[in-house]
């Protein structure tokens, strides 16, 4: 399998600058906030007075057990649900419903059965207005980026599921949103896709300028790919903790699972989730 | 293959076989009743008799499918609308509208437009509670997808309701098409004999048995195929939404 | 449906259908339409008639009895088609076909060989409604999972155990919805055969009414009807929800 988004480099973290090493004179500043958010159905509370900052250009995970409203926080950032309270900003301007400032990458792809993989790929642009030579000139591109060429005419029946991912995430990034919304992008993929998804996502958040908004529910994933971990706790919904893990990135992705700041971080997030478990 | 030949050669044999005995002073055979089709066939009755039964079939599915297929959407994407409509096809599905046919004949004699009507209310209720059930089981995801992306409820209609429904609304037709049948021949038998119904009512008349067969045969013979075709056709068109939502 | 947020009852809306057919009715808008609420007075009149109690007994038998017919033949033939290979080819096409043939077309054949009266509408009720329980059967019997047959097998249990403790429980759910699919075919079959045949039950009833232009008696008659059909095929689709609960979960 070709690498997953080729822009030049491949995924050698050590060559880079490592991802909390990116100073730059943005890392100040936060590409999304979410200020006292509130979110109830009827009387169950999903989300109460939870108030989170993205910063510009890193990646961050919402971690928690189910339940924990994480999708429902990434939902109302995308503009498709409406909170009940509160309000989300994304580059100081208020979040009232989809905008073409952030780009949305679902759970189970959410691809269109009846259409070739190019006009998937194609699809924001397509409900953007745009020509169709203009925007299948682009969608090709992005379909070369995640590894694709050659499957442009085919279906999404006939793709396994962590082809499918990359044509979810080729539709994605072909709008040129400056944030990414994933929704457990890897979770209906299979364990070694899912490891090769995640060394390629870090090269992805190394090479793009944009913010990544990841919702996951697996430990170590979060650790292996954030800059930053927000964990969330339910009954009420709140932020329990955020999480900057330090320097291992630095040492090459073929080390970061074997750093003991890495293991010691994911036991620490194990010993305060535990007791949410059911 | 080789079994289904068998098959057609076992039940055929045996209403050759019955016929010979004969179990029934009308009960004509098998070969008989092919001889009769065959004459038929080439004497043109057939062609006439097809062209009087089709008209009002193809008049009533196509009418049936135009407002069906419009009612089905709306009761689909309107709340209101499915709470004012969906009953009445709902029951219009379980119960035997058959019966209305001698108040349909009442009301509108015993011409074309009676025979239309009872296509029409035989093939209605499938196709619209086929196509309100497609447009409200759209998965969520593609038109949360949609709305992301920006698209307005117009596109979102016409490029992921639409499209995700068809397959639900192509085979409501079918059903709807098959219920048309059964309606038209019911028309022409129980209406007024023209077409098919006439060769069936007449040849009854006169105990000219075989002609009789022969006719009934045959219109089940064109329904069979022409819904297989249907079936075939459908295949074909939506192979891959059939296939499509599994996310392995 | 939600007005103000007080939740409607789902079928709710037909008290609105019969104001409006009582608003037409009144209007004398058409003689085919008397008032709604005539109607119903109707009906309670000719409820207890000798003639009504026996259109509706003679089309209880016939109904009844076709679908007997239908479930006692149609069930084990599909039991057997699904288990059996042979059988399954041989027989598939045909069911298929007779699935979707329009068989009011087989009513006059059935009314030269057995006669203008019960018989001819018990076996067009049959006809209707065998296709569907047949095909639902051997569906059923065809998801069975291997591995409960397997693990029946294991613990020693004989083919005739097999057969009530496993393929009989494990394909009930299909079978009930093939069941309540055929009553419902069954119940226009029996209507399409009394009108055609029109000598008996509510077909002498409809004929009866329409030659002499009784237009509520004619309405009542169709309420009952459709109002028993409708109830018919929702207690049955209630038995089937009793059952579905480990449908999904095989």
């Amino acid at each position: 399998m070709r690498i997953f988004f080729s822009k030049g480099t491949t995924v050698v973290m050590s060559q880079t600058k490592g991802a909390f090493a990116k100073a730059d004179p943005l890392s100040g500043e936060n590409a999304v906030t979410a200020h006292k958010i509130s979110k109830s159905y009827g009387d169950v509370e999903a989300l109460k007075n939870l108030t989170l900052e993205f910063p510009r250009g890193q990646l961050t995970s919402l971690l928690g057990p189910s339940g924990c409203g994480k999708t429902t926080l990434l939902k109302i950032i995308a503009g498709l649900l409406d909170p009940t309270s509160g309000e989300v900003k994304v580059n100081g301007k208020t979040v009232t419903g989809p905008g073409p400032d952030r780009a949305f990458v679902f759970q189970d792809f959410a691809l269109l059965p009846w259409a070739s993989v190019i006009r998937n790929v194609a699809f924001g642009l397509e409900l953007r207005g745009m020509a169709k030579s203009e925007r299948e000139a682009i969608a090709a591109k992005y379909i070369r980026d995640v590894g694709l060429a050659g499957f442009e005419k085919s279906y999404p029946h006939e793709l396994s599921g962590g082809m499918r991912q990359r044509v979810g995430l080729a539709r994605a990034l072909a709008v040129d949103a400056q944030v990414l919304l994933m929704d457990e992008p890897f979770s209906a993929v299979d364990e070694q896709t899912r490891r090769k998804f995640q060394e390629d996502l870090l090269s992805l958040v190394q090479n793009e300028n944009k913010t990544f908004i990841f919702v996951t529910h697996s430990i170590e994933e979060a650790v292996y790919v954030s800059d930053q971990i927000a964990i969330l706790l339910p009954r009420p919904s709140r932020v329990h903790e955020i999480i900057r893990p330090g320097g291992f990135r630095e040492k090459g992705v073929d080390n970061i699972r074997r750093d003991p700041e890495y293991l010691d971080i994911v036991d620490e997030i194990w010993a305060s989730l535990r007791s949410y478990v059911e | 293959m080789y079994l289904k030949l068998l098959s057609a050669v076992i039940v055929f044999g045996a209403w050759e076989i019955a016929g010979r005995i004969p179990v029934s002073y009308a009960f004509p055979t098998f070969i008989e009743s092919m001889v009769a089709l065959a004459q038929m066939t080439f004497d043109g009755t057939l062609f006439t008799a097809y062209g009087e039964t089709l008209r009002p079939l193809i008049i009533g599915v196509a009418i049936s499918a135009f407002i069906g297929i419009a009612m089905g959407l709306w009761i689909g994407l309107s709340n209101w609308f499915d709470w004012l409509f969906s009953p009445i096809f709902i029951v219009m599905q379980a119960a035997p509208l058959a019966a209305l046919i001698p108040l349909l004949v009442m009301a509108y004699g015993i011409g074309l437009t009676s025979k239309v009507f009872v296509i029409c209310i035989m093939a209605m209720p499938v196709i619209v509670l086929n196509t309100a059930s497609a447009v409200r089981n759209t998965p969520s995801s593609i038109k949360e997808m949609a709305r992301s992306f920006m698209g307005s409820d117009l596109e979102i209609l016409l490029k992921i309701i639409i499209p995700a429904a068809s397959p639900v609304i192509f085979s409501g037709l079918r059903l709807g098409v098959s219920a048309g049948f059964i309606g038209a021949i019911l028309a022409e038998l129980k209406i007024t004999p023209t077409g098919v119904g006439d060769i069936i009512t007449f040849s009854r008349s006169i105990a000219d048995y075989p002609s009789m067969y022969a006719a009934i045969f045959s219109i089940i013979l064109l329904a069979v195929l022409f819904l297989n075709l249907l079936e075939r056709l459908e295949n074909l068109l939506f192979e891959g939404n059939n296939r499509g939502y599994v996310s392995d | 449906m939600k007005v103000y947020g007080y939740h409607l009852p789902a079928m709710s809306s037909l008290i609105l259908w019969g104001i409006l057919w009582e608003i037409v009715g009144r209007s004398g808008l058409t003689f085919f339409i008397p008032p709604f609420s005539e109607v119903i007075g109707t009906l309670f009149v000719i409820i207890g008639t000798p003639a009504f109690i026996k259109a509706l007994s003679e089309t209880a038998y016939a109904f009844f009895a076709g679908v007997f017919f239908a479930v006692s033949i149609g069930i084990p033939v599909g039991i057997l088609m699904g288990k059996n290979r042979l059988i399954d080819e041989l027989l598939l096409p045909w069911v298929n076909m007779f699935l979707s043939a329009p068989l009011t077309a087989l009513v006059p054949v059935l009314m030269v060989l057995f006669g203008f009266g019960m018989k001819s509408i018990i076996i067009t009720t049959t006809l209707f409604a065998i296709w569907i329980i047949i095909l639902n059967a051997r569906a059923g019997v065809r998801q069975i999972d291997r591995s409960m047959v397997e693990m029946a097998r294991s613990f020693g249990a004989k083919p005739l155990d097999a057969f009530f403790k496993i393929y009989f429980w494990a394909a009930l759910p299909e079978i009930l919805g093939g069941v309540r699919i055929g009553v419902i075919r069954g119940v226009k079959g029996v209507i399409i055969g009394q009108l055609l045949i029109s000598i008996v039950g509510f077909g002498a009833l409809f004929e009866l009414y329409s030659t002499n232009f009784l237009m509520k008696h004619f309405w009542a008659v169709l309420i009952v009807l459709f109002a028993m059909a409708f109830a018919l095929s929702e207690v049955l689709a209630y038995l089937e929800r009793r059952v579905a609960y480990y449908a999904a979960k095989r």
